[in-house]
């Protein structure tokens, strides 16, 4: 296992969120997190990520304790082993596309011709060829979405994590972008954490699990006793 | 029954052999379940009967392959009319499950898991549809689509009944 979730328990203030959830995801599965709207699925994303710190319960990843980690060895392994597409806010808005996808290399301390020149490669495979130059206010959402993903993606990560990466996209392009995520995820063995809510979009991950009340329920076709 | 009806619609483009209309409704329509060469010449035999196709003479040779079909006036217009109707809509898993769902609740068994069993298996097959199109043709890619569709509408019904699962039993247990 890459990544686990133990028993994990995470509060908003008096609202909880996650009440005892468990996950183990293993080195390049890409696992889909369905579940209704407020069942915690961004809170166990972003407890996986070591963006949130669980109330109680462990986070394990490479077999490290993620969770016991300071903010500031956790957040060199976001940025050295994770990518990241979130659901909301999340291109640099005084920055060109390019650099939004940049970004994260130039933070890692690549040299800025090298980490534009990959980041525009990325632009290019996610069908936005031209529009390097433009700001996020200059793109539609389905755009800055993608290039959201290109810039989840640029590191090439061990593991990305994805909050409703298509929720913006129309069908066709929501399913282009899903072929290139995992294409590219199989063809890197990157693990994927994916939530999202639109079956189609699950269905190209390996397996599901569902979030109901902060739980994560595993969906098996052996569950009937 | 579309066999005939697809058959009529691949003759329509010229007249043609028993042989080759089988290659062609395998090619756009068979998916993993060719059509017999017994039901291809039963089904033109059928519509020669009822004045839909008329069999040319045979041509040299043997066996029943030498002979040519062609669409009649009265076929064309068959054929015309059922292009133009809407499909039945067929929202039959639905009512099956839902039967489960209700007698599942009125015997205290867990209707949730038999909700999320039926979530993973149509999720299953559309991991094997998107694999097909993955990897498949245009025609594999659009016929995996509708089941895709499908699907995704059923799991959406499966998902807001397993929302309702509460109001349903109060309902039915009245
Ligand atoms: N910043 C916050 N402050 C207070 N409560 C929050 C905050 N973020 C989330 N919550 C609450 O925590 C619960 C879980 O929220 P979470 O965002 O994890 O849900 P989700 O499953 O991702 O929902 P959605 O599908 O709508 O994105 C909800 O009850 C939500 O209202
Ligand atoms: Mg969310």
């Amino acid at each position: 296992m890459i990544l686990e979730a133990r028993d994990v328990h995470f509060s908003f203030g008096s609202t909880p969120a996650l009440r005892g959830a468990n996950l183990a995801v293993a080195a390049g599965e890409i696992v889909a997190v369905m579940g209704p709207s407020g069942s915690g699925k961004s809170t166990l994303l972003h407890c996986l990520a070591g963006i949130l710190v669980p109330d109680a319960g462990e986070v394990l990843f490479a077999e490290q304790r993620l969770d016991a980690l300071g903010e500031v060895a956790r957040s060199t392994v976001r940025r050295d082993r994770f990518g990241f597409v979130f659901q909301f806010g999340q291109l640099v808005p005084e920055l060109s596309a390019e650099e939004n996808v940049a970004l994260p290399l130039l933070l890692g301390g690549a040299k800025r011709p090298t980490a534009l020149a990959r980041a525009r490669e990325w632009l290019v495979r996610l069908g936005l060829d031209g529009l390097g130059q433009r700001r996020s206010g200059e793109l539609s959402g389905g755009q800055e979405q993608r290039v959201a993903l290109a810039r989840g993606m640029v590191t090439g990560p061990e593991v990305l994590f994805a909050d409703e990466p298509t929720g913006a996209l129309d069908s066709l392009t929501g399913e282009q972008v899903m072929d290139l995520l995992t294409a590219n995820a199989r063809e890197h063995g990157t693990t994927v954490v994916l939530v999202t809510h639109e079956p189609r979009v699950a269905a190209y991950a390996d397996r599901e699990v569902i979030v109901r009340d902060g739980l994560v329920t595993p969906l098996t076709l052996g569950a009937t006793p | 029954m579309t066999v005939p009806l697809a058959l009529l619609g691949l003759l329509e483009r010229e007249p043609s052999h028993g042989y080759d209309l089988k290659r062609d409704y395998d090619a756009y329509f068979g998916r993993g379940k060719p059509l017999p060469f017994g039901q291809v010449y039963a089904t033109l035999a059928r519509l020669a009967r009822g004045g839909k196709v008329l069999v040319g003479d045979a041509e040299p040779g043997a066996g029943p392959d030498r002979k040519r079909y062609v669409i009649t006036e009265h076929g064309v217009s068959e054929l015309a009319t059922w292009l133009a109707e809407p499909v039945v809509s067929d929202p039959h898993l639905q009512s099956v499950l839902f039967v489960k769902v209700v007698l599942a609740l009125l015997s205290g068994r867990p209707a949730e898991q038999y909700l999320d069993t039926q979530r993973a298996a149509h999720l299953r097959r559309m991991r094997e549809l998107t694999e097909i199109k993955r990897t498949g043709s245009t025609i594999d890619a659009l016929l995996a689509d509708h089941g895709l569709f499908h699907l995704e509408a059923d799991l959406r019904w499966i998902d807001l009944t397993t929302a309702r699962l509460g109001a349903l039993a109060r309902e039915v247990t009245r």
